[in-house]
């Protein structure tokens, strides 16, 4: 790992980015239950399996998140600076609803919670569906760009007044913000039915499941059609210089066979197997093959906005201002230094997975509602 | 380098992050310190089997849950904020702060959650071993992310292992290690901790007293007592060591502050310690008025403090400002100047390069390197910028050490009552017990306006103004959000308070 150049660290630390965004999209099943919990269930005692079943979770996505901002931060500092200072509003709001549902499995149910139950379990909706949008717009940024520039200090100046909002007013970026929201309700809908052992939920967590892979699919449609013909923002290797190219993310994807299309179209079928063996064959493992579909469809759309020589965070006020791996990432010290840290992701996945396991080895049911056990 | 400093908008940005800061405070110690008691608590309950200790367990269990919530909550935002409004901070010295957050998500965030969620809900879901085993890595998973975001802090303290890449414009790591062993980083570490592990000490202190005042849940309270006491007066141990260490390397890394601690303005060997003070609020750099209107003084305390050696002399503020020549200080001026040329030299150097005058470049990078360290001062005004709000240092700082010299003796008394089995007749020391954790909070939230405050105008010491760290935002978006943060934590401390003293009204389950 000492040996590698600054431009292979480069390249491993997007990897690394993509790996825990992928890894963060496919938790997002938190949101996606979420999302269904008001119009799902029946009675409290549905209502209280689901929270169950999701608050065992919700800090594992969290966390993802949170890793998310501090690999971005140590690997690519300038994504971070113009980014979030720049497109200000739409990460404020992102944070404002994840605020609300750190709070808000804990305090819905207590005594005095000062806003009752109802209002918590809002807030949990707010997160699961509009944090997931502007999440999915602000990522859709990646190929449409933003209004900044970088003066010669690189220091970011935002030429729109909407600070990241303007970006919900493109439709490219609505359709993958809408495609997200509802692809994290198929994967809430897989969870939950794979979670909880109670007949009339997994019933429910089925249909839905179904259906919300319908409402995804005209969004998803539109993403790819757009992918596959926009101008892309692709970089020239020998002098750095970005240029818009038609067709960029279709050559990307030809050009990336294995961790583009390749990954692109596996992923997308294990989506729809997953959902398919649920609701046709009846099968409660669908979450498996759907979340894997999941990471590896993110991983081919982050592998088409940063390899292969493009800028993943372009500026369409100034070309020259767009964000590469080259000119976004940290020095080569610390991108070294961060790759000796990265080799504990593994044994971190090994704890979460061994854990995973040990507290859903049996499954939520009936009799779960009256036990003394904690529960939110 | 920058557009025109727009003050209004830095002072918004400035408090917003006080605010976030101050809440995501209120949180971060019960989190770090409970952690270690419950962990207590449980190895009590697994050695001897005895029941009421898992009940104690899981009563202080519950509220942890409660608290760490919101701690999570205000958390998030600390994190993102660094981009959001100090986006010009992110990049110049993102290369360095930013593997210290990394490292906190890797190592230490998902310790601490994915256990905590064996340790709420896997009761009777793994075994009793398995289990504690739990709780511990919660409360190690916890102090390790205090770890690695207080390296952050301590390095914005005292900047080490980096240097100045004039072709990127930004502050780069050369040395990991020393940031991350920096002695300043250890000392905030260790300081900051152990006031957390007091504050969680006062924080049973005060729920059990309320019992033993009611009468009501005894052996619970008595038994949270005898444990979180003795945490407490080790963890005052510890404060007080690391609280003198802090003030040894202050006088040698941020010496102004120790001067705005003090309320020094004028260097002195044989320096007097002001043990108490009111400060004359209109004293200004270089006039001539008393800097006290009241004072007691300790002599020579504070000699003994900032250099442990008695004769020796201690800067004040006048000395760091205009310079004192026979102690061999360099006033500000004569850096602001260097600063002053640094910058212009960089943007010298940066135009040849771009025009592709090799030679004219090379030459211009020499000269700034001579000049390169001040670089930071060149973005201040005046020789008095340095400055920080000097009252409000100095009274956080006295509130600070005043009542950090009581906590001990309220934990000595308490286990000496509990020695003779007399605590429930103390009814006036009860009491005192009942407020002890507000003290707590006073102290501990005034540490904190001394580390920060007292480094001002500094983001990182000595480095970056900032004034030049800040994100280019308006006025008007920064104030939206300061008042959407002040409304939905307010809010939420709100219903939090409310859950936490509902359930303590209500006591543990099954009593």
């Amino acid at each position: 790992m000492g040996n590698l150049d600054l431009a292979q660290l480069q390249q491993l630390w997007w990897l690394l980015v993509s790996v825990v965004g992928a890894l963060f999209i496919f938790l997002t099943f938190v949101q996606g239950g979420q999302g269904l919990l008001l119009t799902l269930t029946r009675d409290e005692d549905e209502k209280t399996l689901i929270i169950n079943s999701l608050g065992k979770k919700w800090e594992l996505t969290f966390t993802t998140l949170v890793l998310f901002g501090g690999a971005f931060f140590a690997a690519f500092p300038l994504f971070y600076a113009t980014s979030f200072g720049g497109a200000y509003w739409v990460w404020m709001l992102i944070l404002f609803t994840f605020v609300l549902q750190a709070v808000s499995y804990e305090y819905r149910r207590k005594p005095g919670n000062l806003l009752g139950a109802r209002v918590y379990e809002y807030f949990l909706f707010i997160n699961g569906t509009v944090g997931i949008l502007l999440i999915g717009i602000a990522v859709g940024t990646f190929f449409t760009g933003s209004n900044f520039s970088l003066n010669a200090y690189n220091s970011v100046t935002w030429h729109n007044p909407g600070r990241g909002i303007e970006a919900a007013f493109s439709l490219f970026n609505l359709s993958f913000g809408l495609f997200l929201v509802f692809l994290a309700r198929v994967l809430g809908a897989l969870y939950l039915n794979n979670n909880i052992d109670y007949p009339p939920l997994v019933a429910k967590t089925s249909v839905a499941a179904f259906k919300n892979l319908l409402y995804a699919l005209p969004f998803l449609l539109y993403v790819l059609v757009r992918l596959l013909f926009m101008q892309g923002y692709a970089v020239d290797p020998q002098s750095g210089t970005v240029f818009l190219q038609r067709g960029k993310y279709l050559a990307n994807l030809l050009a990336l066979p294995v961790n583009g299309l390749g990954f692109l179209l596996i992923g997308l079928v294990l989506v729809v197997l997953g959902v398919a063996l649920t609701y046709f064959k009846g099968s409660r493992k669908g979450i498996w093959p759907a979340g894997l579909g999941t990471v590896l469809v993110v991983l081919a759309v982050f592998a088409i906005a940063g390899y292969n020589n493009t800028a993943f965070y372009p500026s369409r006020v100034d070309l020259q201002s767009s964000l590469t791996l080259a000119t976004a990432s940290s020095s080569h010290y610390t991108l070294t230094a961060m790759s000796y840290i990265a080799l504990a992701i593994p044994v971190v996945l090994a704890y979460v997975a061994y854990v995973w396991r040990l507290l859903d080895a049996r499954k939520l049911g009936a009799a779960d509602l009256t036990t003394g056990d904690e529960k939110y | 380098m920058l557009e025109q400093l727009d003050v209004s908008q830095l002072s918004w940005a400035r408090g917003q992050f006080a605010l976030t800061a101050m809440y995501h405070w209120i949180f971060v110690p019960l989190t770090l310190g409970l952690s270690f008691l419950l962990a207590f608590f449980e190895t009590l309950y697994v050695k001897t089997g005895n029941e009421q200790w898992k009940r104690i367990t899981k009563f202080w269990m519950t509220l942890f849950g409660i608290n760490f919530a919101i701690g999570v909550a205000t958390g998030i935002i600390m994190e993102f904020e660094f981009g959001t409004n100090w986006s010009n901070y992110s990049w110049m010295v993102g290369d360095i702060f930013g593997a210290p957050l990394a490292a906190e998500g890797i190592f230490a965030f998902f310790l601490e959650t994915t256990f905590f969620a064996v340790m709420f809900f896997g009761w009777n879901r793994v075994s009793k071993g398995f289990h504690l085993l739990s709780t511990w890595l919660v409360a190690i998973g916890s102090n390790l992310s205090a770890l690695w975001i207080l390296v952050a802090n301590g390095w914005m303290q005292h900047p080490v292992g980096m240097q100045f890449n004039p072709d990127r414009a930004r502050f780069e790591m050369e040395s990991f290690w020393q940031v991350l062993l920096s002695p300043v980083a250890v000392s905030h570490f260790v300081h900051t901790t152990s006031s957390a592990f007091l504050l969680s000490a006062l924080f049973v202190v005060t729920v059990s007293c309320w019992y033993l005042l009611k009468g009501r849940h005894v052996a619970l309270a008595k038994k949270s007592l005898a444990v979180a006491a003795t945490f407490g007066l080790i963890s005052s141990a510890f404060v007080a060591f690391t609280g003198d260490e802090s003030a040894y390397t202050a006088a040698r890394v941020q010496p102004m502050k120790l001067a705005a601690m003090e309320g020094l303005w004028d260097g002195e060997v044989n320096a007097d310690l002001v043990a108490v003070g009111i400060v004359n609020p209109g004293k200004k750099p270089g006039d001539d008025s008393d800097p006290f209107q009241f004072e007691i003084k300790l002599p020579y305390l504070l000699s003994l403090l900032a250099n442990r050696e008695l004769g020796s002399f201690v800067p004040g503020i006048n000395d760091l400002v205009y310079g004192n020549a026979e102690q061999g200080i360099e006033g500000a001026g004569d850096r602001i100047a260097r600063g002053k040329q640094a910058i212009s030299l960089l943007a010298t150097y940066k135009q040849a390069r771009d025009e592709g005058d090799a030679v004219t470049a090379e030459a211009v990078l020499q000269q700034f390197n001579q000049v390169r360290d001040d670089i930071g001062y060149g973005y201040l005004s005046r020789p008095e910028d340095i400055v920080p709000p000097v009252p409000l240092v100095f009274y956080s700082f006295h509130v600070m050490v005043a009542l950090g010299t009581l906590f001990p003796l309220l934990f000595g008394a308490i286990l000496f009552f509990l020695y003779k089995d007399n605590l429930s007749q103390q009814k006036w020391f009860l009491r005192l017990g009942v407020l002890s954790v507000f003290f707590g909070y006073l102290a501990s939230q005034a540490g904190w306006i001394v580390a920060e405050v007292g480094r001002q105008p500094w983001a990182i010491q000595g480095l970056l103004p900032v004034g030049v760290a800040r994100s280019n935002l308006t006025t008007t978006t920064v104030q939206m959000t300061f008042f959407m943060f002040l409304i939905i934590f307010t809010t939420l401390l709100i219903a939090e308070v409310r859950i936490m003293t509902r359930q303590i009204q209500n006591g543990p389950e099954g009593e």
